[in-house]
């Protein structure tokens, strides 16, 4: 089967977009990403939408963004897989292609989540977990995460100050990605001033809602060494699931959606976790992203909290991880958030980062997660 | 009569519809297949196992352990009124877990991961719908209506 490349991608802007559609939004990062390909839309086969729908007053997305994009009658989809529902678009378009059905795919991810009012954003809030049996209670997503938290420091003796090291370094380099929600660094004592949301995590723990967009444009081998003169190998793209109700669960210190997911992205693409040299996991929460350390293997289980703490995943440490902000400085537009982290990791080992170009970059990871580790998608790209 | 389970309620109608019913008086049901044997909790309908469709209730002693818990802050709609509330995810010793809330035998200051615990069915008598639900007690702890 051919191998699929990466030809060109685009982003916008996170934050609070009340200047656009989710259309609109949709549009600048398809036209960032031609450009960046130098291609025109014409060659451009079919497109996948990434993007999680209860959130938008338009129904059934793909069609209005296909029309904006001027993409018609071009084949479209959506994919739907709660916050991983960029990858999961990723994953088709890689699928289509992979079944030789077609050559060049656009992936956008895209989402417009300020549209809705407070009382019903708290709506959907009450309704993240398994609804029959949890969500009774009044559970929510940083109530989920953080009874992660209090597991993780109960066994693992993983301290609060080594948690909000996560927050810390992504905001540190959050500041220096203008597509950030965020720019602005955060210390300990500011993060622990800030308002509690679930024991023992407070405002800063936690990624913020978000609109924004971003597109990657995949190509069959042939297509892409052509069009390009330097693509980027997606040559691992693994999905893995956990039981959706968190009672099913043997553990709860890690997602085996990501553990099943990365092993599987690592056989695919003949790497190890050693090999990798940055990477973009989901940070949702602080513990989600030293949960994901210990997952994805770049240390052992239990160590993810003096990991973040001595730096290893800074640019210069093991393994550099979220160094464009992640989902915690950068926003989290969900459908948006897993194209996002491609982009991210095409231009580190392309070499474009700028300030924030991690060396020597040749392998790297996507790590993106749906609901509370229900799905999990892990990709391994590679450069030439 | 699902729709008794729980404050806010988002699935009114399901095979172990019954569990509710016996919540009501007093009792905290989980499910045995009738063709392999093998139990749930929570209930299921269909067996995980060997998929048969036929299970009976079997009741639990409601002994558990906490596994981990968060005080919630940061309600969500429906949930206003009682917050902050803190739930735990508790292990049955019967196999299976339950969420639930700490109920007022348990101080906030004593509530800690590994402690052992009683899963307690209760009725929420404020409100005028029926509206049932369980809560973690001190061991030992009966159900108020014996």
């Amino acid at each position: 089967m051919t191998r699929v490349g990466i030809i060109g991608v685009g982003h916008g802007v996170f934050g609070r977009r009340s200047d656009a559609t989710v259309q609109e939004l949709a549009f600048e990062a398809f036209r960032d990403a031609l450009r960046d390909a130098a291609i025109d839309r014409d060659a451009i086969d079919a497109s996948v939408i990434g993007s999680v729908p209860e959130y938008h007053k338009q129904r059934s997305l793909a069609g209005v963004v296909q029309e904006y994009l001027g993409l018609v009658p071009k084949p479209t989809w959506l994919t739907e897989v709660a916050c991983a529902s960029g990858s999961a678009a990723m994953r088709t378009a890689w699928m289509s292609i992979k079944a030789g059905l077609h050559d060049v795919v656009a992936v956008i991810g895209c989402q417009k989540m300020t549209e809705l009012s407070t009382p019903e954003i708290l709506a959907l809030m009450g309704r993240v977990g398994e609804v029959q049996w949890e969500s009774g209670f009044g559970t929510t997503f940083p109530a989920y995460y953080a009874m992660f938290a209090k597991r993780h420091m109960h066994e693992f003796g993983t301290t609060r100050a080594q948690v909000l090291e996560v927050a810390i370094k992504n905001h540190h380099y959050g500041a220096m990605n203008p597509y950030a929600l965020f720019r602005k660094e955060i210390t300990a004592e500011k993060a622990m001033a800030s308002e509690e949301v679930a024991t023992p995590f407070q405002v800063y723990d936690c990624c913020a809602n978000a609109d924004g967009a971003a597109c990657v444009i995949l190509a069959s081998e042939g297509r892409a060494k052509e069009m390009s003169k330097a693509p980027v190998w997606l040559d691992g793209m693994a999905c893995a699931t956990a039981s959706m109700s968190v009672l099913r669960r043997p553990s709860l210190v890690g997602l085996p959606s990501a553990e099943k997911a990365g092993a599987i992205a690592y056989e695919m693409a003949g790497v190890s976790a050693d090999d990798v040299k940055v990477a973009d996991v989901h940070d949702c929460f602080t513990i989600a992203e030293i949960m994901a350390y210990e997952d994805l293997g770049f240390c052992k289980k239990g160590e993810g909290g003096p990991f973040v703490a001595d730096h290893q995943t800074y640019i210069g440490g093991k393994v550099a991880v979220n160094v464009d902000g992640g989902l915690k400085a950068k926003g989290h537009p969900i459908g948006a958030t897993g194209v996002s982290m491609t982009y991210e990791i095409v231009k580190q080992l392309r070499g474009e980062a700028g300030e924030r170009q991690v060396p020597d970059a040749d392998i790297g990871l996507t790590h993106n997660v749906g609901g509370i580790g229900q799905y999990c998608f892990v990709q391994v790209l590679k450069r030439d | 009569m699902f729709k008794w389970f729980g404050k806010v309620n988002y699935t009114p109608y399901t095979k172990v519809s019954d569990f509710a019913q016996y919540l009501k008086d007093g009792h905290l049901m989980g499910s045995r297949c009738t063709s392999c044997g093998a139990q749930s909790f929570p209930p299921r309908a269909d067996c995980e196992r060997c998929m048969s469709g036929d299970f009976e209730f079997f009741e639990l002693s409601g002994k558990g352990t906490v596994h981990t818990f968060t005080k919630i802050v940061a309600a969500p709609t429906g949930f206003e009124d009682v917050a902050p509330y803190i739930v735990g995810v508790v292990d049955l010793d019967e196999g299976g877990k339950a969420v639930a809330w700490f109920g007022e035998s348990i101080a906030e200051a004593d509530i800690e991961i590994g402690m052992a615990v009683q899963v307690v069915p209760q009725i929420f008598e404020e409100l005028e719908d029926i509206k049932v639900y369980y809560s973690l007690e001190q061991p030992g702890t009966t159900w108020a209506k014996v």
